[in-house]
């Protein structure tokens, strides 16, 4: 599965769009940074309610491919400009954690 | 014989946004000199988890990174309250991180686990209102 392939889901928007053509590896869930910190696979896609700076740096430090925000939570602007900087996409979604995961996971057959 | 890299870093205690930007730049100049996945992954880890301890519950500090043939040794060093009970800090889940800073995802009671988890050997110094200093070394 690459990136682009969950760019036009319907219940998920892009506000940075990373790099298309990026083989993902897994999905992961979890809103503890330091549990992500030690667990989040390289290149994964990492649905998480926590949105702050210290976010983006846990997924820069694990090579995280992109970042969905669910329930509604977004990133400042300053924050997004980084993760452009860095080639980490960002996405945001109403949908809670799990529905949100399962339809990335069902788009992308992981 | 091939030369030893030093980088120095100071951390700031007071912008808890920009705890994490010393552990990026060690990453990305990691992978410049082209080291294993792995063992930067490591290094990332117990350094981030480091530097964010320090900005937690000590105010900041200072962080040298040296890169051997042979090792990747960091020394975090603070002037912070110290480490009352060494051994129960190193037990996974137990944390005194305050309410503000677990609402931004932090003080699960994983750091220093995590810290030695993820390196190959891992020494706290600490005394009680003067500071902590921790070495960890990962090898390559």
């Amino acid at each position: 599965m690459k990136l682009k392939d969950i760019y036009e889901l319907p219940n998920c928007r892009f506000l940075v769009k990373g790099d298309p053509e990026r083989d993902i590896s897994r999905i992961f869930c979890c809103d503890l940074l330091s549990i992500a910190m030690s667990k989040a696979p390289s290149d994964g896609i990492w649905v998480t309610v926590m949105g702050n700076k210290n976010t983006l740096a846990v997924a820069s430090l694990t090579d995280t491919a992109c970042i969905v925000l669910a329930e509604g939570v977004s990133l400042d602007d300053g924050t997004l400009a980084k993760a452009e900087e860095e080639g980490i996409a960002v996405a945001e979604t109403e949908l809670p954690v799990f529905d949100m995961a399962l339809e990335i996971h069902t788009a992308g057959n992981l | 014989m091939s030369e030893t890299l030093t980088f120095n870093y100071t951390i700031d205690g007071d912008d808890f946004t920009r705890a994490g930007e010393a552990s990026s730049s060690v990453k990305n100049k990691l992978k410049q000199l082209g080291l294993d996945s792995d063992v930067i992954r490591k290094v990332a880890i117990a350094m981030y988890e480091g530097e964010i301890n320090m900005v937690i519950h000590a105010d900041g500090g200072a962080i040298t990174v040296t890169v051997s043939d042979t090792d990747i040794t960091m020394v975090l060093a603070d002037h912070g309250p110290g480490i009352p009970d060494v051994e129960k800090a190193m037990q996974e889940g137990y944390s005194t991180a305050r309410p503000e800073v677990r609402s931004l995802g932090f003080g699960a009671g994983m750091g220093l686990p995590n810290m030695k988890k993820y390196t190959d050997e891992m020494h706290i110094a600490t005394v009680i209102g003067q500071g902590t200093t921790i070495t960890m070394k990962v090898h390559i």
